[in-house]
């Protein structure tokens, strides 16, 4: 009977530990001195030095972060809106294809979104000459419509917890519409914008399967040259980028919730 | 207090300012309601950028393959008496039946995307029930530590399996220093990765509808059963696995259907005889430049996981959506 009670927790416990050794992993070996995984060479930050001086990959990252900064805020406002619409306008004609159209992103398989874009996108530019050629204006197209779906996921459950009495007392008092949503709506729903808009940046910084359809040439974001990287086995700078990124969206996060923590008080 | 007022009051100025004031009337006077636009914005952007590629891919995937740019031939063209023409190819469908190759893909996506769905059940499961039943506040924090895998790079956490899987990688290198192998296995560039892959990466897609299904069980039905004598295990199988049917639905959709189309686990960590149906159409794309063949392609895997999608965008909105 004792034993039976230990199950539960000690299959949490490899269920987490599943989850973090590949991420704890990539740690420690970015600070290898060794390019073996099995031998420990010392400490050493040369692969961060390597990565430094990697031309392609400091050109990638800068412009997978731009990318990524724009889609996601672009990303944000579609997806309020859209969140908005779905949980507070009450019934419309076109209410269920909304609803479709933005949740069916979030288990649309990554190649065909990105055929059928670059599709879309060569179409277009054969009917209207734009957009001319493809590149970082066609990946932040694509990361915007993809990532509005997961934003649309976190703001819409945020909008249905809030109490919708607040929004109706200050219309009752007389205040316009957009007006509500601006002092009442939108600092309740703040948090759910702040982790969507995270959450839609890590996505758009990570894609490689859509931006790899739809970037032109000169166009390489991060995780494509990443890719073209790692293809050929494990290599150490990419360790230390991965790491890098882990760095800086830890303290993103614990930022973020620290701040949301400081609100709440 | 008066800072608000006065921030209120300059974003009040702002939308009474006569640029609103006219473009709301001008608007109005057209037929638009400012209710009405506002459906309108995301509504036309997901038309325009997620409906309408899929009749692009369709269009497409009738027309022929050529050597010019864009690669592919157009279904209508003006013959010479001035009237139009319409060339539809199935060959592409036809090309795709025939060659085996296309099934078996297809077959082995299925194959490998349900076995992970399975094992993803099997080890979410009792997390998601670990979860639900904790503190609250500990339970905020295991939710929040199931969450960040979600933030690190996807593309990195499959990467980092390489390094485990290798022949001189770290299980092996393990195992052989127990002495519990003798030779090293041969672990990367097989199925048993790319199902590790898989489940890995989609696990917390199964945890967080379970958990948001399992939370908001009554204990009270669990109590009942015990007063009534039913044992830990009865009540668990009489009462808890029923009720939470939706989280197990809703999970194994959010599973399954990526996974099928799944591109990077397989590149990454599976062989080269790991048929995926993702890797054929990027080949098709990238490697042999047919764009007709790689919609049909993905038009074909539309249709078989089209119906699903549908059918869980109800369950989705109300499970996953509270998490």
């Amino acid at each position: 009977m004792k034993t039976k009670r230990y199950i539960l927790p000690i299959t949490v416990v490899l269920g987490f530990t599943f989850l973090y050794a590949p991420i704890v992993s990539l740690v420690i070996y970015s600070f290898n001195a060794s390019k073996l995984v099995t031998v420990w060479g010392g400490f050493s930050i040369k692969w961060y030095a390597h990565l430094f001086e990697d031309d392609q990959v400091m050109h990638a990252a800068w412009l997978s972060l731009k990318i990524a900064f724009i889609s996601s805020t672009l990303a944000l406002i579609l997806g309020t809106i859209a969140s908005l619409v779905l949980v507070r306008f009450g019934k419309f004609r076109f209410k269920s294809l909304l609803s479709g159209m933005i949740s069916a992103p979030l288990v649309m398989p990554e190649v065909i979104t990105g055929l059928s874009l670059l599709l879309l996108f060569v179409s277009m530019e054969l009917l209207f000459g734009w957009p001319a050629g493809r590149g970082i204006v066609t990946i932040i197209i694509a990361h915007t419509t993809f990532c509005m779906a997961f934003v649309a996921v976190i703001v819409q459950s945020r909008l249905s917890d809030m109490d919708e009495s607040i929004e109706e007392a200050a219309q009752d008092l007389g205040a316009s519409s957009l007006w509500v949503f601006f002092d009442i709506t939108l600092p309740v729903i703040a948090p759910a914008l702040v982790s969507g808009w995270l959450l839609a940046f890590t996505l758009s910084l990570d894609d490689l399967v859509i931006a790899s359809f739809v970037s032109g040439p000169g166009s390489s974001t991060l995780p494509m040259v990443i890719f073209s990287k790692v293809r050929l086995g494990v290599s150490p700078d990419v360790n230390a980028l991965a790491t890098l990124m882990i760095g800086i969206i830890a303290i993103a996060i614990i930022g973020a919730s620290f701040l949301m923590f400081q609100k709440k008080k | 207090m008066s800072s608000t007022t006065k921030k209120s009051s300059f974003i009040k100025s702002i939308f009474q300012a006569p640029p609103f004031r006219w473009t709301k009337k001008l608007l109005g006077k057209i037929g638009f309601s400012g209710r009405g636009l506002v459906i309108a914005v995301p509504t036309i952007w997901l038309l325009v950028f997620f409906l309408i590629p899929f009749l692009v891919i369709a269009k497409i995937s009738l027309s022929e393959a050529l050597i010019a740019r864009p690669p592919y031939s157009s279904l209508l063209e003006w013959d010479s008496d001035g009237l139009l023409q319409i060339s539809l190819n199935f060959g592409n469908y036809y090309y795709l039946i025939d060659d085996a190759l296309y099934i078996i893909a297809y077959l082995n996506s299925f194959k490998i995307a349900t076995i992970s769905t399975i094992f993803c059940l099997l080890i979410g499961y009792p997390i998601a029930y670990y979860i639900a039943k904790s503190p609250e506040n500990k339970r905020n924090i295991l939710l929040m530590l199931i969450i960040l895998p979600f933030w690190t790079s996807f593309l990195l956490r499959v990467y980092s399996w390489i390094g485990f899987f290798k022949a001189n990688g770290i299980i092996n290198a393990a195992l052989l220093n127990l002495g519990i192998i003798s030779e090293p296995l041969i672990m990367l560039q097989t199925d048993f990765a790319v199902y590790v892959g898989i489940v890995y990466t989609y696990l917390p897609f199964m945890i967080l509808p379970l958990y948001s299904n399992l939370v908001k069980l009554d204990d009270i039905l669990l109590e009942a059963s015990a007063d009534l004598g039913g044992r830990p295990m009865i009540s668990f199988f009489k009462i808890t696995l029923p009720l939470s049917v939706p989280g197990i639905i809703a999970g194994s959709m959010l599973v399954l259907i990526p996974a099928v189309g799944e591109f990077v686990i397989p590149a990454l960590l599976g062989g080269p005889d790991t048929l995926m149906i993702g890797r054929v159409l990027w080949d098709e794309f990238f490697s042999n430049r047919d764009w007709p063949v790689a919609s049909a392609v993905s038009i074909i895997m539309l249709v078989v996981l089209i119906l699903p999608v549908m059918w869980i965008q109800n369950k989705q909105n109300s499970n996953l959506g509270e998490s």
